[in-house]
């Protein structure tokens, strides 16, 4: 298994020496111009901007990630369960489905429950 | 990855070209997008550099290295100048785990005084039994240069398409690994190779006990799962972050989003990075329900006998190198065409309102992802139990 991961470390090498090595390459050959305060300002249109990049956030994206750390966990746990279920669903069958099907309802009662709530809702 | 010096060293060479393939398809991409642009509004597009334009993207290339590399006030300085290196790295992993063909088998040969022993290559960039797994989740792992880009820029903008882009891809990554849930139940393998192999041949399954063949549609997985098929293809545009689902970049609401502040070959990186996961998406999406690099009704084995049967190609290795270049046209023709797909979408639908995609994430596509994995789970259990 470890010995699958080593193209995968020299790539990551090789990726990052083209990426950077590129980005290195224009602060060596590109253009050499004067700097001044309002070049280095912050992007913004009209008025400089009152705000700094370090702005409050809406708490909405906050919930969102919590709710996709639960979800993504009970589906990544639907993953192993794929692989079982094709392999044993012959000799096996009703157990293997029924077992899912109780961890899906908790699952979609989850889903409901937050919709229910307004977890959901965007504004 | 191989044993000796031979294997090793052409393991690498070809984990190379196939990352510097993916890099070179940008321009062509980028060229095919605008002049695609040009075509669906009645324009020409670029059409001065080289024949047709297609230069115009290598002279935009050169001129980005002569750009001035500069750093804004605001910015945090390191990971301003790394996040499209970081945005870069999830693309070119995942990409080089694809399978893109047939595996080449070459026969032993002398050389230096020495016999190296019959070799098999596979078409891909590295062997990975676990493809789905990795890629899925290396993936993933995309959001982190768009939120590190976002936040190191120090401009508000760039935080606000940040933050949008995340939640948008998180949001939309739940579809996504649900949705081919169901195809996995089928085929039952993790490995890109197998899914591919178990797509061969015309149409046909059992149900309740019975074999039912359908003789002229190929057996591809689009015709078992048509509603997780649709379901990947959407959640695969917000994962990439295209048109109808571009809201991290709503140029009227946010200048550009999280690359507000970037400019010149930092830019290129990231828009290599954004195509580089149009590019995986397809092909995941041609792997996954339209055969891979099979072509409809055409066996591997009848291709090879072609290739031997000619006087040119008359050797094991060449036909077997032969037959690996034809199925990768065919899984090149398959990807360029929903590359295509990505292009002609853009320039058709307009873009949502943000609390519209969040609503269709987690309201429309979550649900029906999950419908889809209970259906299928119940017809697999109906068509092996009860018959």
């Amino acid at each position: 298994m470890l010995d699958q991961l080593v193209p995968v470390m020299i790539l990551f090498v090789v990726t990052v020496v083209f990426a950077g090595g590129l980005i290195f390459l224009t602060a060596i050959v590109g253009q050499k111009a004067k700097k001044s305060e309002v070049k280095l300002m912050p992007y913004e249109c009209g008025l400089p901007g009152q705000e700094s990049g370090s702005t409050k956030i809406p708490v909405k994206f906050y919930l969102t990630a919590i709710s996709f750390i639960l979800f993504d966990l009970e589906v990544v746990f639907l993953y192993p369960w794929t692989l079982v279920f094709a392999e044993n669903v012959q000799a096996l069958g009703g157990p293997l489905l029924i077992s899912m099907g109780f961890f899906m309802g908790i699952l979609i009662y989850g889903l409901i429950y937050e919709w229910r709530v307004g977890g959901l809702e965007w504004d | 990855m191989g044993s000796d010096l031979v294997e090793v060293s052409i393991n690498t060479i070809k984990m190379l070209a196939i990352f510097l393939m993916m890099i070179q398809a940008v321009p062509m991409l980028v060229w095919v997008e605008r002049r695609g642009s040009a075509f669906i509004q009645r324009r020409f597009g670029p059409n001065r550099v080289g024949p047709l334009g297609l230069f115009q993207l290598l002279a935009d290339a050169v001129k980005f290295i002569f750009k001035e590399n500069f750093v804004p006030k605001n910015a945090v300085k390191f990971l301003y100048l790394a996040a499209p290196v970081l945005a870069l790295i999830p693309a070119a992993l995942t990409f080089t785990a694809i399978p893109l063909s047939t595996p080449v088998e070459v026969a032993s040969f002398e050389l230096f005084g020495q016999s190296w022993g019959p070799y098999v290559f596979q078409f891909r960039g590295f062997e990975m039994n676990i493809g789905i797994i990795y890629i899925l989740g290396v993936g993933s792992l995309g959001v982190y240069g768009l939120l590190i880009a976002g936040w190191a820029s120090g401009n508000k903008y760039s935080l606000l398409g940040a933050i949008r882009a995340s939640a948008q891809m998180i949001s939309y990554e739940l579809a996504l690994g649900l949705s081919i849930v169901g195809i996995l139940m089928i085929y039952g393998t993790f490995d890109l190779v197998e899914l591919i192999g178990s797509q061969t041949g015309h149409l046909q399954f059992s149900f309740s006990g019975k074999e039912y063949h359908v003789g002229f549609l190929p057996n591809w997985g689009i015709f078992f799962q048509p509603l997780g098929a649709l379901l990947f293809l959407v959640s695969a545009f917000a994962e990439s972050n295209r048109l109808p689902f571009d809201l991290p970049e709503a140029e009227a609401e946010l200048v550009a989003g999280f690359h507000t502040e970037y400019g010149g070959f930092k830019m290129l990186v990231f828009f290599m990075g954004e195509y580089g996961h149009m590019m995986v998406a397809s092909a995941l999406f041609a792997i996954f329900y339209l055969g891979g690099y099979h072509i409809p009704f055409v066996s591997v084995d009848s291709v090879k006998e072609f290739f031997l049967s000619t006087e040119m190609f008359g050797t094991s290795t060449l036909a077997s190198l032969m037959t690996a270049l034809v199925f990768h046209l065919s899984l090149l023709f398959k990807v360029i065409f929903l590359l295509w797909v990505f292009v002609w979408v853009r320039w058709t639908l307009p873009r949502f309102k943000y609390d519209r995609l969040m609503s269709l994430g987690w309201k429309t596509m979550l649900p029906w992802a999950l419908v889809n994995t209970i259906v299928t789970a119940l017809f697999i259990y109906y068509s092996k139990v009860s018959g």
